[in-house]
């Protein structure tokens, strides 16, 4: 099952050596980790999107939070949240090619945020499975190249993860 | 008053109550050195081999309870500090490690001695710090410590690069007399209704076991263990690292458990129906064939670290705190309800586990006439009335002083149970030396092992420390193999050690005393010379009988109740 782990971690060197390590050294699967600073820039906020049953996640959870730069750990498995990710697509865009890609980013309610005579790249918005969707209706001969950011996510409601 | 770096790092051990850094010089150390050389307060050990400081530092804090401390320079200095590190980290022993680093401004150019000591021990440690600047050296020397003696302790490496303890740059110093960290908050105590739900399950228990690992003994907790274990008249496993935590003299205590506990414990393990598991994390040694561990058990535990909780295997009270304040809190919930123990099924159940010691799962042949392992342990336990410290190494011979050394008292059995480090034994005997100058101390064994740090003798002879080693020679690798035997159809590869040095000319040459011993009638005779040889170091050279094995055993893939047992048990006296 996936699951999303949030943590603030000490903006230290090395903090995010210490989660990667870890999961790589107990076998944890990481989809995808992102991270950057927040608003108090002694913090930073971790995203980590990860793969098992309840007992392995339950695991991973006790590992990374006993990591001693780890200031609060939560996972949005049970929690009503809410998660994004943005991804910019380079594509062709070349006669006929531009018009149906033009529709296609409307109907995802995305941007074309760089054109050439040539290309178009693409911004989307969305919960990875909307990307996902955008990826596969997009004729693959025309994907040039395609960056994700990952998964942030945040909890619904009056739930903050705060120190 | 203003101070360099490195007269302030031994301004913190002393705030510290450092008596002993384990070390060895090097370049990116030598201000440190300088600054050790005109200060009092901190004696310096100077070893052989660094991973010879981390062990001897992990010996004395076993020992004692108190960190143990190391000063290594960079680079090779510091990997090979590492195998002392991941042996502290796997037994949660508090050590802290100084590491000199290259100056600041070469880090990353693969300056001479450079090596990224904080990325190899990040995985072996419980963290670590690379000094940013003189003005955090006193603050990160404080954490250090804070992190490495608290909730579940471990090492904690200090990376110190060389521009941050030149002589000519000072500044003020004060020790931070507390530390705050809002990362690190380790729990104490339980939550209350849990320890009423242990106590509950405790009382409602017809075949009841405690387990009771090293945690107990990291926890100061043996008093309080005692204390229930008694008030309820259950019987006591204790783990190999939990050896001396419930006294071995006492009727409650049915032996170790695990691959090579005894027969009763396992057993014990198999049929209880209430599992109190104090300060001990279910490890594979421990728990055999995970899918048939105690599988009528209703489960308890008490761990300081909740990553230890239902990690291996799923708990019905899960107790997360310090062990000592939560037994606490147990005995007085005990006092405080006039319930005990229905005496009609716990002395059915004693029936039953005596029935399991009649089988005398121990037992060895004491009439051979070649020295058997158990007997030269069993015969020193008995010379020294069970109250030496002894440090092991690993393999049979680190079977054959669990189980035939009887511990009443914590902190005597300082053995590398979760790495299994051999090497480990005579450093770490050192380490206990300093500790205790008065005690009798032994490191039990093998001709494997001891080869693999004995360059310390060296050390040893320049401090005059004195102990006692029984090497259990069997010219093999004895665990090796005695596994070969069972399960490659007694393929011997690479475990027979060829051309052993003469021991006794070796320790001499380092200035201690050696004795060879090749017959059983002898043993009792050499034990005794050595033991009361107090200011000398003796090597026991015991020529043991070469294919002896350590029985019983749960062999992989096996469970508790399915122990191999000796097969010559029966001709035995």
């Amino acid at each position: 099952m996936r699951h999303i782990i949030s943590l603030l971690i000490e903006n230290e060197s090395g903090a995010l050596s210490r989660v990667a390590g870890l999961y790589s050294a107990r076998g944890y699967n990481i989809e995808s980790l992102t991270v950057a600073p927040t608003d108090d820039p002694s913090l930073s906020r971790m995203t980590i999107v990860t793969y098992g049953n309840d007992t392995v996640v339950e695991q991973i959870a006790k590992q990374t939070d006993k990591l001693i730069d780890v200031v609060r750990l939560v996972t949005y498995t049970e929690t009503p949240h809410v998660e994004r990710e943005l991804m910019m697509v380079k594509l062709r865009a070349v006669g006929s090619q531009r018009e149906e890609a033009t529709r296609l980013v409307a109907i995802f309610r995305g941007k074309i945020v760089d054109v050439t005579d040539s290309t178009y790249v693409v911004e989307v918005t969305g919960d990875s499975g909307k990307i996902d969707a955008f990826l596969a209706a997009v004729p693959s001969e025309q994907i040039l190249e395609v960056v994700r950011s990952g998964v942030v996510g945040i909890a619904r409601g009056e739930s903050a993860l705060k120190v | 008053m203003e101070f360099s770096g490195a007269e302030i790092l031994f301004k913190c051990l002393e705030a510290e109550e450092v008596e002993y850094i384990f070390g060895y010089p090097g370049g990116a150390v030598l201000h440190i050195y300088d600054a050790l050389y005109q200060q009092e307060a901190v004696k310096h050990i100077l070893v052989r081999h660094e991973q010879g400081a981390t062990h001897a530092a992990d010996g004395y804090s076993r020992s004692t309870g108190k960190p143990g401390v190391c000063l290594v320079t960079s680079g090779p200095g510091a990997t090979n500090a590492v195998t002392g590190l991941a042996t502290a980290y796997t037994d949660s022993i508090p050590l802290v490690v100084i590491t000199g680093q290259v100056p600041q401004a070469m880090i990353g150019t693969d300056a001479f001695q450079e090596c990224d000591i904080i990325g190899i021990s990040r995985p072996c440690v419980k963290h670590n710090f690379l000094v940013d600047s003189l003005e955090n050296l006193a603050t990160t020397i404080k954490k250090a410590f804070h992190i490495a003696t608290t909730g579940r302790p471990g090492p904690v490496v200090i990376d110190i690069p060389k521009n941050l303890t030149d002589p000519k740059v000072r500044i003020p110093f004060e020790y931070p007399a507390e530390i705050e960290m809002r990362s690190y908050k380790p729990a104490t105590a339980g939550i209350s209704g849990d320890i009423r739900r242990a106590v509950d399950l405790l009382l409602s228990a017809k075949k009841p076991m405690i387990y009771a690992g090293g945690g107990v003994i990291l926890g100061e907790s043996s008093s309080q263990l005692t204390a229930l274990s008694r008030e309820l008249g259950y019987p006591v496993t204790n783990t190999l690292m939990g050896l001396g935590c419930y006294p071995a003299s006492d009727d409650q205590f049915i032996g170790m458990l695990g691959m090579h506990g005894t027969y009763e414990s396992n057993m014990a393990m198999h049929e209880c129906d209430v599992l109190l598991a104090v300060g001990a994390r279910f490890d594979d040694r421990v728990t055999g064939q995970i899918d048939t561990f105690c599988p009528y058990a209703r489960v308890i535990h008490i761990d300081v670290d909740p990553s230890n909780i239902a990690k291996n295997f799923p708990v019905e009270v899960p107790i997360v705190g310090d062990t000592g304040h939560v037994l606490d809190d147990m005995l007085a919930v005990l006092s405080e309800t006039n319930r005990r123990p229905d005496p009609e099924p716990l002395s059915q159940w004693w029936d039953q586990i005596k029935s399991w010691q009649a089988v005398n799962s121990y037992n060895y042949d004491r009439n051979s006439d070649l020295i058997k392992p158990q007997y030269v342990v069993e015969k020193y336990c008995e010379l020294t009335e069970g109250q030496a410290f002894v440090t092991s190494d690993v393999g049979q011979h680190q079977m054959f002083a669990a189980q035939f050394y009887r511990f009443d008292q914590p902190r005597r059995w300082i053995n590398s149970g979760g790495l299994g480090t051999m090497g480990f034994g005579l450093p770490a005997a050192m380490g206990v030396r300093f500790a205790h100058p008065d005690a009798e101390i032994a490191c039990v064994t093998g001709e494997g092992s001891v080869q693999m740090c004995i360059q310390e003798l060296s050390t040893c002879k320049q401090y005059g420390v004195a102990f006692n080693i029984l090497n259990l020679n069997n010219g093999y690798l004895g665990m090796v193999r005695q596994w070969q035997e069972f399960t490659y159809e007694s393929r011997y590869s690479s475990s027979y050690v060829d051309a052993l040095p003469d021991f006794v000319k070796l320790v001499e040459s380092y200035g201690h005393v050696g004795m060879v011993i090749d017959k059983p009638g002898d043993v009792e005779g050499a034990l005794r010379e050595a033991i009361a040889q107090k200011d000398r170091l003796c090597f026991l050279d015991f020529r043991i009988d070469t294919e002896e094995n350590v029985y019983p055993m749960i062999e992989q893939g096996k469970g508790h109740h399915q122990m191999r047992l000796n097969p010559r048990r029966s001709e035995f006296s």
